[in-house]
């Protein structure tokens, strides 16, 4: 099966030879049927790479391919069965809801009703009102409602739920994972690690125009150490723990890094059992998303 | 065409919402022709000044219903993030100002072709000898009209400045013409500079189409003239025309 994105030493520089390189060499696959997301800080070249995929850009130098053409050079074939959802966009002011949808939908090839895309994104409650009286969430879903019009067999979301309250991000997660399930296969950048953490099949960080970590999930997460912390009465002395941790000591406090966290955390209760020594506000707790991506970003500040 | 006529009926909707932009584009032109129209037959034209006053009437339409219009709205799409949202659809940049474009198109046409008819039937006139070059001009006219507006919308950073950054071009077009004053009473090098203004080609050939008394080898200057300036605008729209707003 080909892979519906196919990225290749992708760079990006905006103004002439020596202005700034947003891209520097990047490589990804996106399979069909996945979400694949981008992480990574403001600047970190995540929307100029969604861009040069989306066919928006030119790259400067290396290749995309979207469903196996040149999104660039391609548009006309490619277009079609693409939906993008762009970081920010905007809509006439004076157009409803409908009237909006209805035009984007006489772009379109083979479009869904508008009715049935505008109750998929959760907006057709607001059909008739103008789109200078949305609010931002609402422009998110209508900008929404655009992208899935089409049924797009490749669906690009630069940041999809920024700016909305926890329930309507939860519909677009919810959203999301239907069209997944249906087959789409989605780019995804996303600020909130709990948002990538919850859809991605396999994400990529980018820090500074490169990718520094990418795999599923679990792989890169499992690439950092459990953490765990306490505060010992002074005096006391930590014992050789199982599992090779590294331990940092401040005073009475206590952080130990392992990568076998049973067996070093087992070993620890035990011996302050033992001991009869009190771990004060003890917390112990696997790598999340969350670490590794404050551990790459934080890098090279 | 599909996609041109989507995006042009939610453009003919803007425009019924938009009051000035309304007025400039269905009740000005009209006005105009109300408030200089009688004086000008009364004088008694023949069927040359009658053509050339279809003809400064019809640049007056191209000039405020077609380019001061599109301007305006090429700047306010893009500043409101719509034409960066059409660029990430299926429409390809040419749909999306021809699009943009095409009710400000057709009120031009038609405001175009009620004039012709109303000075012809006034001053009880032949009709055109020469259609076609009549159509040359007017179509060219509108077509070159277009790219003009998309190559000064790339300048207009709002849509306030629209009302200056179209001063020098409707300035150039009106004294071009001819339409403020005959261009006979300026020394020969001035009118040989205002003959190559955008508007003046288009006058000339629509007189020219309607009273057909020029050889047609006369028509070749204005048709090459209003085919440069056409050029030029798509040039420059093409190089530099912004889909999004400066940041």
């Amino acid at each position: 099966m080909t892979q519906a994105i196919e990225v290749r030493d992708l760079r990006r520089r905006y103004g002439g030879p020596r202005g700034f390189e947003a891209v520097k060499g990047i490589s990804f696959d996106v399979a069909r049927g996945e979400l694949f997301a981008l992480l990574g800080t403001n600047g970190a070249g995540k929307t100029s790479t969604m861009e040069i995929v989306e066919g928006l850009d030119r790259p400067s130098a290396g290749t995309v391919r979207l469903l196996g053409k040149d999104p660039f050079k391609d548009r006309a074939g490619v277009r079609p069965r693409i939906g993008v959802m762009l970081q920010d966009a905007g809509f006439p002011a004076d157009l409803t809801v409908a009237e909006t949808a209805k035009m984007w939908s006489r772009t379109l090839p083979s479009p869904r009703p508008v009715p049935e895309a505008l109750e998929l994104a959760g907006i057709g409650h607001r059909a008739g009102v103008r789109v200078k009286q949305l609010s931002g969430g609402e422009r998110r879903r209508l900008d929404l409602a655009l992208a899935v019009l089409g049924r797009p067999e490749v669906l690009f979301l630069d940041e999809p739920t920024t700016g909305l309250d926890p329930e309507s991000r939860q519909h677009t997660w919810h959203v999301i994972r239907d069209l997944l399930v249906s087959g789409t296969t989605v780019l995804l950048t996303t600020h909130y690690l709990d948002e990538a953490q919850s859809l991605a099949d396999r994400l990529a960080i980018m820090n500074d125009g490169t990718i520094v970590t990418t795999g599923t999930v679990a792989q890169v997460v499992g690439a950092y150490p459990a953490r765990i912390s306490f505060s010992l009465e002074h005096g006391s002395d930590i014992p050789d723990l199982p599992g090779g941790p590294t331990i940092a000591r401040d005073g009475g406090d206590v952080v130990i890094k392992t990568d076998a966290l049973q067996a070093t955390l087992g070993a620890l209760l035990r011996w302050a059992d033992d001991q009869h020594v009190m771990l004060h506000r003890l917390d112990a707790r696997s790598a999340s998303l969350e670490e590794a991506f404050l551990t790459i970003a934080g890098s090279d500040s | 065409m599909n996609r041109v006529a989507a995006i042009g009926g939610a453009e003919l909707l803007l425009l019924w919402r938009n009051r000035l932009a309304l007025f400039n584009a269905l009740i000005l032109p009209p006005a105009f022709g109300l408030l200089v129209g009688p004086q000008l037959a009364e004088a008694g034209l023949d069927a040359a000044g009658g053509a050339a006053l279809a003809a400064a009437m019809i640049g007056f339409i191209l000039a405020v219903v077609v380019y001061y219009n599109l301007v305006s709205a090429y700047v306010a799409r893009r500043e409101e993030l719509s034409l960066k949202r059409l660029r990430a659809g299926t429409a390809n940049a040419a749909e999306i100002l021809a699009g943009t474009a095409s009710p400000a198109v057709t009120i031009a046409l038609a405001q175009s072709l009620l004039t012709i008819t109303v000075v012809a039937v006034t001053l009880d006139l032949p009709l055109p000898a020469n259609p076609l070059l009549l159509a040359a001009g007017l179509c060219g006219g509108v077509a070159m009209f277009v790219v003009l507006a998309a190559a000064s919308a790339i300048v207009t950073r709002t849509v306030e400045a629209a009302q200056i950054t179209t001063m020098p071009m409707l300035i150039a077009c009106f004294l071009g013409a001819g339409s403020f004053f005959p261009l006979d009473a300026l020394p020969g090098p001035v009118q040989d500079v205002f003959a190559l203004l955008p508007l003046a080609p288009v006058i000339d050939l629509i007189t020219m189409g309607w009273t057909g008394t020029a050889p047609l080898a006369d028509a070749v200057r204005p048709l090459l003239l209003l085919a440069a300036w056409l050029a030029a605008g798509v040039l420059i729209t093409r190089q530099w025309f912004r889909w999004e707003p400066r940041r």
